[in-house]
């Protein structure tokens, strides 16, 4: 009842010089509103950030082979030839905190249709787990099955770049698309993507069963699979051989003609160029890389102190940095927004104090029917902060209001958070009760007496 | 008959930097309930200070002052200000309504320091029963600007007794009235103070004012000179009356 009855005095005596009252609370609307807009707009940004790292693979670990060496010389990153897709089975299988494991091998390549032809920028002979891995899609048609990548058959995803590239919007479903050399059946097109982080068009792919892009397509043999040691034996077009004479002992006796012609030696050693696994959260995949180490070092027998013959990367950094950046934004511009609070709490000050000298024959009056010091503090304490929440409820309104409008005319991601509206409240009543209080005490100090001959 | 104020020897000093200015030196008096007092003298006399002291908004240096049998010297401000809304009534010359404010509404402003235990309703029924009394219930949504001066001064009237105070204190009640309103106003206090007998002081310079009084008594530099009654007062110190 008394609370009710302050508020209803409070609200009169603001009421009484409407148009003051609305331009002293007008720096409360203008932060309040800035405040809401910025931590809505900061929270869409961040989680459409959130949301296409996700789109990435945001739990996504690169398993690569490590760097093979001869001699003393190394012939960088990816150039043994140990990982296998059987380590990826084994991954799949005894690591709790992997929830699938897609195995890659990536060529360059020409691919024509008809009279057109295109070189994408990926293309990738994997299994049908990498949609699951990457969080991709199927737009039309069907993936290849695990029975396509058992018998290497010649099918292939297309992205949507390809399609636009090669087929200039006919439908490319049963066509048959040809790369380097090998005739391809499309079976199937993949959702758009678009660009990913660093700027590469992710729909310009093609996803074909590994086996098959391993065994048709690049038809690497043990022999080319390491580039460095290959184009180094070949003499004839390398000159600096004769300077350098880095040629590899050779394994094995060199074969002669007939012995390659009566015993043909097809190389089908199955190393892939690497796998890509996702975890089951963003929280299990240092788990997970534990769980991989173990796996793999003890299917490549690589005992104690010895180097791994693989590495292992996650993107959490990545992600790390994009989000701790808009984080970073949005919490500057949170505190311009504060500083204008602050300035509306200075106003509201200032505007007060002058409303306690105008109303000193007032204060002096309710003194001296009875009220207590005490109360005249209350009152223009409750004054201040119904100021406050009123031009915090209006900034809300025009906080949102605004969101609302950049969303629909940028096109900008926001979301509404509650816990902002919540702060906001908060805050303006704060600001009223801490930028009240002085005039309020002012006003509660004066003597009646004074108060009363005041004019 | 019954006293309900009663000041004993009391003494005010204002200090203007280092001089003391002595404003009330040893005043004693008594007013009986249900008089109608009227407090002359002249500007400086120090009858504003007595004023304010009687009013609870001030505290004297010395002398004792009872007001309806409680002491008053030893009270908190807090404590005051709850006589102040119980026993006491205020009207001012320049009536002090709050602007841009219902008549109702100002009349019901002093229960906001007191009557928690009244709804709304009930405290807007109340400040309607005072401004009918006054005579005023066809103008209670009216604000002061569009009253005139001695409708201000009922609203101010009403306000001062919406707590139903045994004591009205009067502070120039006309001063700002012409004649004809002044004597509307003194009309009221008459008739408040004969038919629900209600103890009346009013401060005033003017003796046509003073006339209405049952008793008047004149303060000339912080001393009561002669206490001269209409009614039935002793002129002796109060001190001497037998407590009620």
């Amino acid at each position: 009842m008394k609370v009710y009855r302050t508020f209803r005095t409070a609200l009169k005596g603001l009421l009484r010089n409407p148009m003051r009252a609305m331009l002293t609370t007008l720096g409360i609307v203008i932060g309040v509103a800035a405040v809401i807009a910025m931590m809505e707009i900061g929270a869409g940004s961040s989680a459409a950030i959130r949301k296409s790292i996700a789109g990435m693979g945001a739990n996504v670990l690169d398993v690569r082979p490590g760097a093979a060496s001869s001699g003393g010389i190394t012939f960088g990153a990816g150039t043994t030839t140990t990982l296998t897709p059987e380590d990826g089975e084994a991954i799949l299988k005894e690591c709790p905190a992997v929830r699938n494991v897609a195995p890659l091998v990536h060529t360059r390549t020409q691919v024509v249709y008809g009279s057109r032809n295109w070189v994408p920028t990926f293309i990738y002979g994997t299994t049908p787990a990498y949609l699951d891995v990457q969080n991709w899609t199927i737009g039309e048609g069907a993936m290849f099955t695990d029975r396509d990548v058992a018998n290497a058959n010649k099918v292939c995803v297309l992205g949507q770049t390809l399609v636009r590239e090669l087929f200039q919007g006919q439908d490319p479903i049963g066509r048959e698309i040809r790369i380097k050399n090998v005739s391809f059946r499309v079976v199937g097109v993949l959702g758009r993507k678009g660009a990913n982080m660093m700027g590469m068009d992710q729909d310009d792919i093609i996803l074909a069963p590994w086996s098959t892009i391993k065994y048709r397509v690049t038809g690497s043999s043990l022999e080319d699979t390491n580039q460095s040691a290959a184009s180094s034996s070949d003499s004839s077009v390398n000159t600096l051989n004769n300077l350098y004479p880095g040629k590899q002992p050779a394994l094995y006796p060199e074969r002669s003609a007939t012995q390659a012609a009566d015993n043909p030696m097809p190389v089908r050693f199955a190393n892939i160029d690497h796998l890509r696994v996702t975890a089951r959260s963003t929280a299990a995949i240092p788990a997970a890389i534990e769980q991989m180490t173990r796996v793999l070092r003890e299917r490549h027998r690589i005992h104690g102190e010895e180097p791994d013959d693989f590495s292992i990367r996650d993107m959490t950094q990545m992600m790390n940095t994009l989000s701790s950046t808009t984080t970073m934004m949005t919490n500057l511009l949170l505190s311009v927004a504060m500083i204008s609070l602050v300035v509306g709490g200075v106003g509201i000050m200032n505007i007060m104090l002058v409303s306690v000298t105008e109303r000193t024959r007032e204060i002096g009056l309710r003194m001296a029917v009875g009220a207590r010091a005490g109360d005249i503090l209350r009152q223009f304490i409750v004054e201040a902060v119904v100021l406050c929440l009123v031009g915090g409820a209006l900034g809300i309104v025009l906080g949102h209001g605004g969101s609302l409008l950049v969303r629909m005319l940028l096109r900008w991601p926001v979301e509404t958070s509650p816990a902002a509206i919540a702060a906001a409240v908060l805050v303006s009543a704060g600001v009223g009760m801490i930028f009240g209080f002085y005039p309020a005490w002012k006003a509660s100090r004066l003597d009646p007496i004074e108060a009363l001959r005041y004019e | 008959m019954e006293t309900i104020i009663e000041l004993q020897d009391i003494h005010k000093t204002y200090r203007m930097g280092d001089i003391a200015v002595p404003v009330l030196k040893g005043v004693s008096m008594s007013v009986a309930r249900g008089e109608l007092v009227a407090l002359m003298g002249a500007s400086g006399s120090g009858k504003s200070t007595l004023m304010n002291i009687l009013g609870c908004l001030d505290r004297a240096d010395s002398g004792i002052y009872r007001l309806d049998g409680q002491e008053t010297a030893h009270l908190s401000s807090d404590q005051r200000a709850a006589i102040r809304n119980r026993k006491l009534g205020f009207v001012f010359q320049s009536f002090n309504l709050l602007p841009r404010t219902s008549a109702l509404d100002n009349v019901a402003m002093p229960l906001t320091y007191t009557a928690g235990h009244l709804t709304e309703r009930e405290a807007r029924g109340r400040a309607a029963e005072m401004l009918a009394r006054v005579g005023l219930q066809d103008r209670m949504d009216h604000e002061p600007s569009r009253l005139s001066g001695g409708q201000q001064q009922r609203v101010a009237i009403a306000r001062a007794l919406i707590n139903r105070p045994p004591v009205l204190l009067a502070d120039e009640p006309t001063g700002n009235l012409d004649s004809r309103t002044s004597e509307e106003v003194l009309a009221m206090f008459q008739e408040l103070n004969g038919r629900e007998g209600i103890t009346i002081i009013m401060v005033t310079h003017d003796p046509q004012v003073a006339r209405h009084a049952q008793r008047v008594v004149h303060i000339h530099d912080g001393l009561i000179v002669q206490p001269s009654g209409a009614g039935d007062e002793s002129t002796g110190p109060p001190a001497s009356e037998p407590e009620s």
